[in-house]
């Protein structure tokens, strides 16, 4: 086994990870206007961008799911044990001992088991709970009329409230964790230019000399 | 206009008909007489007009008046000029005698209530019925003061109060009414009944105002959005009457059929799904959405859109009527009957100590009336409404413990899809009730006789004779009971760039703050969700924070790998 340079975020993905940054950035600042919590922004300026930015990143996420299902690159989230419990004792107990991250990227598992598994959560429970909520908040105009004097669409914003709230809470975790390493740029880079360093087996390191030499340095 | 000059009738007025000891006393007094100027503010005058030209109001008619030799006189009286509009218009009096302006009378389609001038009770001067010798000055007619008027008697129609368009046609009480009120109506040069006939056209703004906006008695009193300032109203004031604009008269949406007028309060129409109809298709109704559709915002934007989706719940009138009252009149938002009847030297009395957006100073207490208070320029009240008013009528039993009585309580509900939030002016009134019964009483406000409370100044007597005189039961004992009215607002509507911001109604200090059944995101914040969202993502922040120390404690301590 050895440690190589290989491309791991392709330009797509990392494409859709900023501009998915950019839009919750925006969702949640406009969010969090509509909802009164500040009032740095008219309400109809923050509606305006809101319903914006949530319509460029359901774009975005149509191509993000069509693209993780084609590719296979799905299998990243998969949830796994191995391993997991060594990274938890490292953020819980080693990190403040000054040692290594336990966990070395994969070709196949680009993603530690911690993050696999909050990425899985993200994707499988936060996100969709506010694109449903948000799509039917959006599409208030067409069933109003079934819902007058009912608790509907408080319990539609609930929802998407909740999750908004969740998702922040991630946001600040996520940003947090980039810290963790030698340096922010370790890990901040490879969503930049999509390389990381990954160890490979033989075969896989053999493979992509001879098949994707583009993505090994 | 000045009512100190000496008209014809000052021989009549040199005897002041003064009641009670007062009046007794007064009358050995040698001074009383006309010749002496009357004590400032005495008159009792509730319509002082200054501005008498007519608005401009382009007619596309193919008759000029001026040339019938029908109309060219000469005309004692009113109704002979109406009988010469008969003569030609053969169906226009057959018609109008079914308009409400002449029979003052609804029925309530739904509620079967009887309502109208001639029977309701109101929280202004309280009630027409038995008052008409003043009141009918509004009536579209000539000489109802009392119930022996004819109401089938076409002849007795007023066609010029409607169709003047010199500016110089005026009405007078029916009947004199007591010394206290009649200083009112001298000065006033006669009527050129053969000018006013051959000017005729169809009614500008100030017509319908003659009226409209002097109800309640006084500019502005009651609706707060119909006051003398929509005469010739700037853009901001209204944008579809702007003198230099769109310049409407009234009648460009309260569109009419054979004198039948659309636009009632008495039927609102709330919620009007029906547009503007196909091209060629009569509007039948004085609602936005005649004109502008039901679906008027443009949907270029998310803001159209999103607004496109509150017409179905809210009224035009709620967001596009930032405030009421914003022409420089005040208008009245609360009356006290208690303190009617102080009087000075014998004298009724005014005291003006409200001074109005225009500069003019407005009565804040009358003899005649109580105690005045109000505003001008403020945001209306909101609620539910799909149309149907319930009154308080002369028949109903209420309960004076129980809070305001609603004189014309609004029906609404959010569940309910003919309903909309609507703006209304509200009214607050301490008026005189029969407390044996718990019913509201009619008061002889207006007479030549000893019984009138403007003249006598006892609302004993004027609550008896008033109740007597259509046989209603009266207790004999009355007290004062606290009430309100509701008045929808629909005019003074704001150029577009004025409407109600987004922001109004969606913050925590919302203006439609006690609107319930509905989530309205920006008010409806609060509650636990916020509180434990919030708490989640401080407590996560600490977390990392803490998290972050530990590091760089253990850093500090140990070695790096």
């Amino acid at each position: 086994m050895s440690t190589r340079t290989v491309m791991v975020y392709r330009r797509f993905e990392r494409l859709w990870h900023w501009t998915q940054m950019s839009c919750i950035l925006v969702l949640l600042f406009t969010g969090f206007a509509i909802r009164g919590l500040h009032r740095l922004i008219d309400f109809d300026t923050a509606v305006t961008w809101h319903t914006g930015a949530a319509l460029v990143l359901l774009g975005v996420w149509l191509f993000a799911v069509f693209w993780l299902f084609t590719t296979g690159e799905w299998r990243h989230y998969l949830p796994t044990t191995q391993g997991l419990g060594k990274v938890i004792r490292y953020y819980a107990y080693g990190i403040f001992q000054g040692e290594s991250h336990p966990y070395h990227k994969a070709l196949l598992r680009k993603h530690n088991p911690l993050q696999a598994i909050a990425y899985g959560v993200l994707k499988l429970v936060l996100f969709p709970a506010i694109w449903v909520s948000g799509i039917v908040y959006l599409l208030y105009g067409l069933w109003q009329g079934l819902a007058l004097g009912t608790g509907w669409l408080g319990g539609v914003a609930f929802i998407h409230v909740a999750a908004a709230y969740a998702i922040l809470a991630f946001v600040i975790i996520h940003v947090y964790l980039l810290t963790t390493g030698h340096s922010l740029r370790e890990h901040l880079m490879p969503m930049v230019t999509g390389w990381d360093q990954v160890d490979l087996m033989p075969e896989e390191e053999a493979y992509l000399l001879k098949d994707e030499p583009g993505r090994i340095r | 206009m000045d009512a100190r000059s000496a008209p014809p009738r000052a021989a009549r007025l040199a005897i002041p008909i003064l009641s009670g000891l007062l009046g007794c006393l007064l009358w050995l007094n040698p001074g009383p007489g006309r010749a002496e100027e009357p004590p400032l503010d005495s008159d009792m005058h509730f319509r002082i007009v200054a501005d008498l030209a007519p608005t401009d109001r382009a007619s596309d008619s193919t008759a000029d008046h001026t040339k019938f030799k029908e109309l060219q006189g000469p005309f004692q009286s009113g109704p002979e000029v109406t009988q010469a509009c008969l003569a030609c218009h053969t169906e226009a009096g057959k018609h109008f005698i079914k308009s409400l302006h002449w029979t003052w009378e609804f029925i309530h389609p739904q509620t079967g209530q009887k309502l109208g001038k001639k029977t309701l009770i109101n929280t202004f001067c309280t009630n027409a019925r038995g008052n008409e010798g003043m009141c009918a000055q509004c009536h579209a007619g000539y000489g109802w003061k009392d119930d022996n008027f004819d109401f089938t008697d076409q002849t007795k129609i007023d066609c010029l109060v409607c169709h003047d368009r010199t500016g110089t046609y005026y009405k007078t009480p029916n009947s004199p009414g007591n010394q206290s009120c009649s200083v009112m109506f001298e000065g006033k040069a006669p009527i050129a009944w053969e000018r006013v006939a051959q000017s005729v056209g169809l009614p500008g703004r100030e017509n319908c105002g003659a009226c409209h906006f002097y109800g309640g008695g006084g500019d502005g009193v009651k609706h707060g959005d119909l006051d003398s300032s929509l005469k010739r109203p700037a853009r901001a004031l209204d944008v579809h009457m702007d003198i230099d604009g769109l310049n409407f008269a009234c009648t460009k949406c309260h569109v009419s059929n054979r004198h039948l007028v659309t636009g009632s309060r008495y039927d609102v129409k709330a919620h009007d799904l029906g547009g503007t109809g196909k091209p060629g298709e009569r509007r039948d109704v004085a609602t936005c959405e005649s004109c502008h559709g039901a679906q008027p915002h443009h949907a270029t934007s998310v803001t159209g859109i999103k607004l496109n989706d509150h017409v179905n719940r809210i009224a035009c009138q709620t967001c596009h009527i930032p405030t009421i009252a914003r022409g420089g009149v005040a208008t009245m938002v609360d009356w006290d009957w208690r303190t009617a009847g102080k009087t000075k030297d014998g004298m009724g009395y005014k005291e003006k100590n409200y001074t109005q957006g225009n500069g003019e100073h407005v009565a804040t207490y009358k003899s005649i009336k109580g105690s005045f208070a109000y505003d001008e320029n403020f945001a209306p009240h909101y609620g539910w409404f799909d149309g149907q008013m319930h009154y308080t009528t002369i028949d109903t039993v209420f309960d004076p413990a129980a809070g305001a009585v609603a004189i014309n309580a609004y029906q609404g509900a959010a569940d309910d899809p003919g309903s909309r939030i609507w703006p209304f002016k509200r009214m607050h009134t301490i008026q005189p009730y029969d407390k044996g019964n718990n019913t509201l009483v009619y008061m002889h406000l207006w007479g030549e006789d000893d019984d009138a409370f403007w003249g006598t100044y006892d609302f004993g007597r004027a609550i008896a004779a008033g109740m007597a005189q259509y046989g209603i039961p009266y207790s004999g004992e009355y007290g004062f009971v606290e009430t309100e009215s509701f008045w929808p607002i629909t005019h003074m509507v704001a150029p577009k760039e004025d409407a109600v911001a987004c922001v109004s109604c969606h913050q925590q200090d919302s203006r439609i703050q006690e609107i319930d059944g509905v989530y309205v995101p920006g008010r409806d914040r609060g509650g636990w969700l916020d509180t434990l969202g919030l708490a989640a993502v401080g407590l996560t922040l600490l977390g990392v924070l803490l998290h972050a120390l530990l590091r760089l404690f253990g850093r500090k301590k140990g070695a790096h790998a």
